[in-house]
């Protein structure tokens, strides 16, 4: 990795970042998956539930980017996947086991039919405050 | 469900979004962009202005200015200065600071170096407890990828600043999240406080000005400067400033990590946000500052959360554990609960700490066993006040808080205790009395064969006897009578 040499620079690389990845939220982008692994997400079988999802979406070959991240705040529904289909708001599912990560796939992903155990997203994001 | 956003997530913005060992995420969500503005189009004084102006104070508990520190560790003249993170987070229950190290490690890196280029310093040491694996994982990726960047090491974004980050691990004493026990600890001394002045400011790690600041202060300066200083300002109170993360517990419905404006009020916290109270009981207290802080009643709900107003409530801000009680908890045993975590912790370095809280224990533990009188109440308070004086650290000067406060705010339980020998919350297991009432009792004999301590007599068709003497209060009997003949007082 070479080294960044200037603020412009930085600046170019998330932009290219951003571009590359998918962040933005467009129709086009991937589904996006989050799983909660933070130390009480991964106590309480965060890790199954990723490899859960990775696998079921390689078995049905559907294109998702899943990736782990840090705590939710919602601890006492763990664990916790985060869905985002493109151009809609991410949904969290708490009290995640087996069957309802298969479900969120199997229905919520494929189908695009509500399930059971979404957590109301209950804060504000420092983008929302002016 | 429509749901009333009372949160806002500034320290926590990336947890939960990013992953935390990418560096790359990080950086879509402008991480080390208000170091590249600082190094590019800001002075030190003029970056310290901005904290200032923005009204930020210490999240470690004590609630100091944090631009204020950042100017007198810069004023002091030295060949060498060091940022150090408070990452011991000793409070039970609280986990703050590892969430936002295991979500958001870069935050914490980028505001180090921030740090460093206001005071001058070029090396930033992150104390941290060997009890949290993950954290010190994904700090020492995010570490090497910023370092691979360019983002920390020598000449940072071409602007000629150098600052590098070690890692220094504690073995999770309490007494280490003090600053200058947790320079003694990074030094391989004994983890004992000093008195201050000096201050670390002055003179801290290796007798260098050293700038401590906690792992969620750290984590608010980079949205200081992205965002300025009057937009950080315009949340939270007059003198309260922006949010304060909590670690919600106890019996509580939502269990979790909160993020919410100073000057919220409990009774949103605990009821909005968290749900309301387990199995719909009663609301009793909430203790916040953990064993430095105190109990408040229901008359505080609508007390607004800051700095301040908690003080005045009798309790503190502390860390941010917040754990919440219900008509089922004893506020007797909770006092007696801190003050057990207290003696664990106390480094015995100085008597009033290391006995006078050994003789509050043994006070309240008389009480909970229905020997106290109201005398020891007098006693508890007087011990207290000497502890709070004489003691040479915040753990000593702290440690009678949760006594204090919950005699002030529930004199009536401690007077049932003493008074009449019952514990109202039915907590306090030797002061419960399970007595048969003749009239009832069928001479089943079903208790009789239960009780583990042989304590009840009777023949068979007639009414039954409990020994007190013998009883241990285990509650068998009253489970298993079928004629609610057994009464609980
Ligand atoms: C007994 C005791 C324990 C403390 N534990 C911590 C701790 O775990 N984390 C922390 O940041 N500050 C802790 N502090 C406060 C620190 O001494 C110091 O004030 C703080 O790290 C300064 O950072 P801030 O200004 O950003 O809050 C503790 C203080 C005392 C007296
Ligand atoms: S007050 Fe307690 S913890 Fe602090 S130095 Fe004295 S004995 Fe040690
Ligand atoms: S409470 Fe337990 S020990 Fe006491 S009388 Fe009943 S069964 Fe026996
Ligand atoms: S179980 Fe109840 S009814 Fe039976 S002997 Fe004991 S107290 Fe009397
Ligand atoms: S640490 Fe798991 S969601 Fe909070």
């Amino acid at each position: 990795m070479t080294k960044i040499k200037s603020f412009d620079e930085l600046r170019k690389i998330k932009a290219k970042i951003i571009k590359t990845s998918g962040e933005a939220n467009s129709p086009n982008s991937l589904i996006k998956i989050k799983v909660g692994m933070a130390t009480c997400g991964i106590a309480s079988g965060a890790g199954e539930i990723m490899q859960v999802l990775v696998e079921e979406c390689e078995r049905q070959a559907i294109d998702v980017t899943i990736k782990q991240t840090g705590c939710l705040g919602y601890c006492y529904a763990e664990p916790m996947v985060e869905v985002q289909i493109p151009g809609a708001e991410p949904v969290v599912f708490g009290y995640v086991d087996k069957n309802r990560a298969l479900e969120i796939i199997g229905k919520f992903i494929l189908q695009r039919k509500p399930i059971e155990g979404v957590i109301p997203v209950s804060f504000k994001t420092i983008n929302e405050l002016n | 469900m429509t749901v009333l956003k009372k949160q806002v997530r500034i320290a926590l913005r990336n947890c939960g979004v990013i992953d935390p060992e990418q560096i790359e995420d990080a950086i879509a969500c402008d991480a080390y962009f208000a170091l590249g503005k600082c190094l590019t189009t800001y002075s030190p004084d003029e970056v310290i202005s901005e904290i200032k102006t923005s009204g930020l104070r210490g999240r470690g508990g004590g609630g100091f200015p944090t631009g204020l520190k950042w100017e007198i560790t810069k004023n002091v003249e030295s060949d060498q200065k060091y940022v150090v993170c408070n990452a011991d987070e000793g409070d039970p229950g609280a986990f703050m600071d590892r969430s936002i190290l295991e979500g958001d490690p870069h935050s914490v890196l980028e505001a180090m170096a921030i740090c460093g280029y206001c005071i001058g310093a070029n090396t930033g040491l992150i104390y941290i407890r060997a009890e949290y694996p993950l954290a010190i994982q994904r700090l020492k990726i995010a570490i090497k990828q910023a370092e691979e960047y360019g983002l920390l090491g020598d000449d940072i974004l071409g602007s000629g600043f150098d600052f590098k980050i070690e890692m220094r691990y504690g073995a999770g004493a309490f007494v280490c999240g003090e600053e200058t026990a947790l320079i003694h600890s990074m030094e391989g001394l004994r983890g004992e406080p000093t008195v201050k002045p000096p201050f670390p400011s002055v003179s801290g790690y290796l007798g260098k000005p050293t700038n401590v600041n906690n792992v969620e202060t750290f984590a608010n300066i980079p949205v200081i400067i992205n965002k300025g200083a009057k937009w950080f300002s315009r949340i939270g109170t007059e003198k309260s400033k922006g949010t304060k993360v909590f670690a919600l517990a106890g019996k509580i419905n939502n269990v979790g990590l909160i993020e919410v404006p100073m000057g919220t009020t409990l009774r949103e916290v605990v009821y909005e946000i968290g749900g309301g109270i387990v199995n719909g009981k009663k609301f009793k207290s909430v203790q916040t500052g953990g064993p430095s802080g105190g109990c408040l009643t229901k008359d505080f709900l609508d007390t607004p959360i800051d700095y301040d107003n908690l003080v005045a409530a009798g309790s503190m801000m502390g860390s941010g554990g917040m754990i919440v009680m219900d008509e089922d908890d004893c506020m007797v045993s909770i006092a007696k609960f801190y003050l057990e975590f207290t003696l664990e912790e106390s480094c015995g370095k100085c008597n009033p700490c290391r006995i006078g809280n050994k003789r509050l224990h043994e006070i309240l533990t008389k009480i909970t066993e229905g020997n106290g009188t109201v005398e020891d109440i007098e006693r508890l308070k007087e011990l207290s006040d000497v502890i709070k004086d004489t003691s040479l650290c915040g753990l000593g000067q702290s440690s009678p808080n949760p006594v204090l406060s919950t005699i002030a705010n529930f004199e009536d339980e401690y007077m049932a205790h003493v008074k009449e020998g019952k514990c109202p919350a039915g907590q306090c297991k030797s002061l419960l009395r399970y007595d048969i009432v003749e009239d009832l009792c069928t001479g089943c004999t079903l208790c009789f064969r239960n009780c583990p301590v042989g304590a009840i007599t009777g023949e068979r068709r007639l009414p039954h006897f409990i020994d007190q003497s013998l009883c241990i209060k285990c509650g068998v009997c009253f489970e298993k009578c079928k004629f609610d003949a057994i009464t609980l007082t």
